[in-house]
């Protein structure tokens, strides 16, 4: 139970090492060993999205995987994705919209929503409202945040023909 | 009615500027309490009652505290001593009675959840396991679960110091009741109504921290919650710290919904142990943890009745209210608001003479019942508008044309209900236009008409109700309750000319620090970047209440008002004498202090305040400038400020599966001045969809014995993107006359009206399929087909 793992991987564009325990969840990994608090935990359970973050490209539940298991690959916070300004239009997009209340689900929230536009031709909002249907909002009632991701996807769309 | 005072070239009030404190949180620089580590801290887990009710005859520890990492354990016996038991009852609701509760459960667990054993250690990871080695011998004791049941003079006592079940009971009536139902000319209608359990799911559970310093007996909570003041309260009273020397911290906060604003023994016990180790203690609630110890809601069964004469005028309505609180009435509100509130509010958007009210609030073996969003509305709604409908149909009249006829005329106000409600600045009939237009009611129903003949089952839900908000002292200070019902600003000018201000009120989203700054800048001439605002922190805001009930701006933003308004005076006199001019030439713009004739410049705020915390020399010695003004307001008039609005719901049915698919949902609401329509319209959407919730997913499932069914999220079902409608909004604006600023309350408006909104949408598409009337809540698929008889 209280084995340890030596890991390493490519977090926020740093390479870092890191010794912790083998049963060691990678949301707790990111939270308190390296003090990346962007990722939230709601449920534990993989039900909620809150501790959502990107491992190699990919959106993932944080608290659905082991920290062990992110040897050697890439893993992206909200922190990360905020410095490269890669999601800055949504993120701007969800602040204009105010698809923000308590805050919460917005880091999980924003990476998916970028999940969808990364790879889907034009989503209509109900592709969009079925896409989020695995993150919680237990404040906002949803419609803002489809208002914000419909818009960029929009604009991310003319910004490419 | 002052909205001429802001009409100058920045105008913030009304205008829908997002949120500058919203940017960090999507960039994940939120402060939650669970995002913070302080020095030495250490974790808390708790072992719970796996029983309903049972006695606790041993407890063995010492296997967990053997365990490397374990800092320390206690159990209910430990913390008796340094935690005094309350007791949650209000002295205005007589006759009610709670026995003391513990913050452990001490001799007897009253309910599935109920933490027993407090383990602390180096890590969570570790208080868990150390947990799992604790070891307790029970005695199951009979557990009284079912309302009705618990009231049998023969059903086994929870609380042996009791001679029944019962918590509290309130009988009401007024006007000739007995002969309205007795009239051959009335039609009658009765239906008997279930409302389920069900809880807040705030996305961050809930999560403490204590920080004790006993050099100097300073206790410090970092809280997730909406009332900091209270807490700070509660926090002194049971812990013996005094009052001044506990500060009470609330930063970001994922979620509250009236769920993190009560006194829960595990949080209690955390800043126990903190006090105990001289050390920071944390804990987080796991979701289990939450489903099993949050507080619950609703829980409801209630029998009404309606009459209405020949020409569809309401003559009577009667209700009779059980509901199930669990084992405590939760401390310090009680968990008598609820059923009180549907008492006082049924029937509300109406008029008519005669009223008669029972209700029974119950103690059961299940998790504590409390206060949690848009408190009672939810019920009393629905009751009111499922009777609406039923006389509608029993007299063959449109449901638009009941309301028409029955609803409180908009220039009837002030004007008092047969509860003794005190009704002014309402606009029920305006409101029911306006929806009805935006709805394209006759368009939608000759829809519905021509998807019935394709056999596709539409329907349409109607919705007026009244909704509590701005409180006066009269809803729990009256009681005896450490809850203020005024709250405090301080608006300051600091030496480059921005502006400080600090509130009372908190934030868990809404948007309370957006709308603070926006008064705030409107009366200074100000942008809003220059202004900036504290909320959450007993040690550096005024005394309030904080942010529940509606209160935020219509209270909260009142004082904002009033402070930056003294601001403003202190402002002009210093300006006028460094000027020379009288202050009322002067006003501020863009600033700085202007001629109010010309618009000329004449100094900027910088500028001024700079002559006067550095270069007083320059200032005649008679000047003693205060660039700092702080305002408390109350609301004095009435005890309650009402709020009113109309909603509609449109939705299909599948017969085959019960499955029901939300086309389209209306909201028009009166909240009065409108500070931030966005913000505005996010509060009604976002309550919209937890109250459809309620209506068709949310239930706290219960064994006979009292064990929950369903604590995962992935059991107990909330709204969720792809099952949730576009909802249009449009508002009427009555400014209430209790204030200058003229808001009311808008945070109750969406979970108070929408599970009538959908039932009433529901039965109506049912309605032709001859399906019994859907009254029970959440209308679950299974419901559906039960009230459809397709499954027994
Ligand atoms: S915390 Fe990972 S899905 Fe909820
Ligand atoms: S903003 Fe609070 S959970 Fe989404």
């Amino acid at each position: 139970m209280t084995g340890t793992i030596t890991i390493s991987l490519h977090l926020n564009g740093e390479a870092v090492t890191a010794t912790l325990p083998a049963r060691m969840s990678l949301v707790d990994f990111l939270r308190e060993t390296m003090g990346l608090t962007g990722a939230h935990v709601g449920c534990a359970h993989g039900v909620c999205g809150a501790c959502t973050v990107r491992v190699d490209g990919a959106a993932v539940r944080g608290c659905l995987m082991l920290a062990a298991q992110a040897d050697g690959a890439t893993v992206d916070t909200i922190e990360g994705l905020t410095d490269t300004g890669a999601i800055a239009d949504l993120q701007d997009a969800f602040h204009r919209h105010n698809a923000v209340q308590c805050g919460y689900c917005s880091p999980g929230m924003l990476i998916t929503a970028a999940d969808l536009l990364d790879r889907a031709t034009l989503p209509d909002r109900a592709e969009i409202r079925d896409h989020i249907s695995g993150n919680y909002c237990r404040c906002t009632g949803y419609q803002a945040i489809v208002d914000a991701i419909s818009e960029v996807a929009t604009a991310r769309t003319k910004g490419a023909a | 009615m002052t909205l001429h005072a802001y009409d100058r070239p920045v105008s913030y009030i009304g205008a829908s500027v997002p949120r500058p404190n919203a940017t960090r949180l999507l960039q994940g620089r939120g402060r939650y309490v669970d995002d913070k580590v302080l020095p030495r801290m250490v974790h808390a887990a708790f072992v719970r009652s796996p029983h309903a009710h049972a006695r606790i005859l041993s407890i063995d520890v010492s296997a967990a505290r053997a365990l490397p990492g374990v800092v320390a354990i206690y159990d209910g016996a430990d913390m008796a001593k340094v935690i005094t038991p309350w007791v949650g009852v209000l002295t205005h609701l007589s006759g009610m009675r709670s026995p003391p509760q513990p913050a452990l459960a001490h001799g007897v667990a009253h309910w599935q959840g109920e933490p027993v054993v407090m383990v602390i250690a180096q890590s969570r990871a570790v208080a868990e396991d150390a947990a799992a080695l604790v070891d307790i011998d029970y005695e199951v004791l009979p557990a009284v679960c079912d309302m009705d049941t618990a009231l049998a003079p023969d059903a086994p006592r929870i609380h042996p110091g009791l001679d029944s079940n019962l918590c509290w009971e309130r009988k009401f009536e007024t006007g000739a009741v007995d002969a309205a139902f007795a009239d051959p000319t009335t039609t009658v209608v009765e239906r008997r109504f279930t409302f389920g359990r069900h809880t807040g799911v705030t996305l961050e559970p809930r999560a403490v921290i204590g920080d004790y310093d006993p050099s100097e007996d300073r206790l410090t909570m970092h809280y997730s919650g909406q009332a900091p003041h209270m807490m700070q309260s509660v926090v002194s009273r049971h812990l013996g710290v005094p009052e001044a020397r506990v500060r009470v911290v609330a930063e970001d906060v994922g979620g509250s919904f009236g769920i993190k604003i009560h006194t829960y023994g595990d949080e209690i016990a955390t800043l126990a142990a903190a006090k105990m180790l001289k050390r920071p203690v944390k804990f987080v609630a796991d979701r289990l943890e939450s489903f099993l110890s949050d507080i619950h809601a609703r829980d409801h069964r209630i029998t009404a009745r309606a009459a209405v004469d020949a020409d569809g005028r309401l003559t009577a309505v009667e209700i009779d209210d059980v509901t199930g609180i669990g084992p405590y009435s939760v401390y310090p509100r009680s968990s008598g608001i609820e059923g009180n509130q549907v008492v006082n509010l049924t029937g509300a958007p109406y008029d008519f003479p005669a009223y008669r009210a029972r209700l029974r609030v119950v103690f059961q073996n299940k998790t504590p019942m409390c206060q949690y969003r848009a408190v009672g509305h939810p019920i009393a709604v629905a009751v009111m508008e499922g009777l609406m409908d039923d006389l509608a149909h029993a007299t063959g009249r449109d449901p638009a044309d009941m309301r028409r006829i029955n609803l409180r005329r908009d220039d009837s106000y002030p004007c008092t209900s047969p509860q003794g409600m005190r009704f002014a600045d309402l606009s029920h009939q305006q409101c029911m236009e306006k929806l009805l237009t935006l709805m394209d009611y006759e368009g939608l129903k000759a829809d519905r008409d021509a998807a019935r003949a394709r056999g596709i089952h539409r329907g349409i839900g109607l919705v007026s109700m009244v909704e509590v908000t701005n409180p006066s002292p009269m809803f729990y200070g009256v009681g005896g309750a450490p809850i203020a019902a005024q709250d405090g600003a301080t608006a300051r000018l600091d030496a480059s000319g921005a502006v400080h201000v600090a509130n009372s009120i908190t934030e868990q989203g809404q948007g309370t620090e957006t709308i603070l700054a926006q008064i705030t800048a409107d009366v200074m001439g100000v942008t809003m970047a220059d202004v900036h605002v504290t909320t959450g922190d007993t040690a550096t805001v005024p005394y309030g209440g904080g942010t529940w009930a509606s209160r935020g701006a219509g209270i909260g933003g009142e004082a904002m008002l009033q402070a930056a308004r003294a601001l403003r005076a202190q402002v002009l006199e210093v300006a006028g004498v460094i000027l020379q001019a009288a202050p009322d030439t002067l006003t501020l713009v863009g600033g700085a202090v202007v001629d109010a004739a010309t618009g000329a410049e004449r100094i900027t705020l910088r500028d001024l305040a700079r002559t006067v915390y550095y270069r007083g020399n320059e200032l005649p010695p008679g000047l003693k400038p205060e660039l700092i003004a702080t305002r408390h307001y109350r609301v004095t008039d009435y005890p309650f400020v009402f709020t009113n609005g109309a909603m509609a719901s449109y939705v299909e049915v599948d017969p085959d599966t019960g499955m029901v698919k939300l086309l389209s949902h209306w909201v028009v609401e009166d909240v009065g001045t409108i500070l931030n329509e966005k913000l505005v319209d996010e509060q009604i959407r976002g309550g919209v969809v937890q109250g459809i919730g309620g209506a068709l997913f949310e239930e706290c499932i219960y064994s006979d014995d009292g064990q929950m069914q369903n604590a995962t999220m992935a059991d107990y079902l909330v709204p969720m993107a792809g099952e949730m409608p576009d909802i249009t909004i449009a508002h009427v604006c009555t400014p209430t006359r209790t204030s200058d600023l003229g808001a009311k309350g808008a945070g109750e408006a969406g979970t108070a009206g929408a599970p009538a909104a959908v039932m009433n949408a529901i039965n109506d598409a049912l309605r032709p399929l001859g399906a019994a009337t859907l009254s029970q809540m959440p209308m679950t698929p299974e419901r559906i087909l039960r009230a459809l008889g397709t499954v027994a």
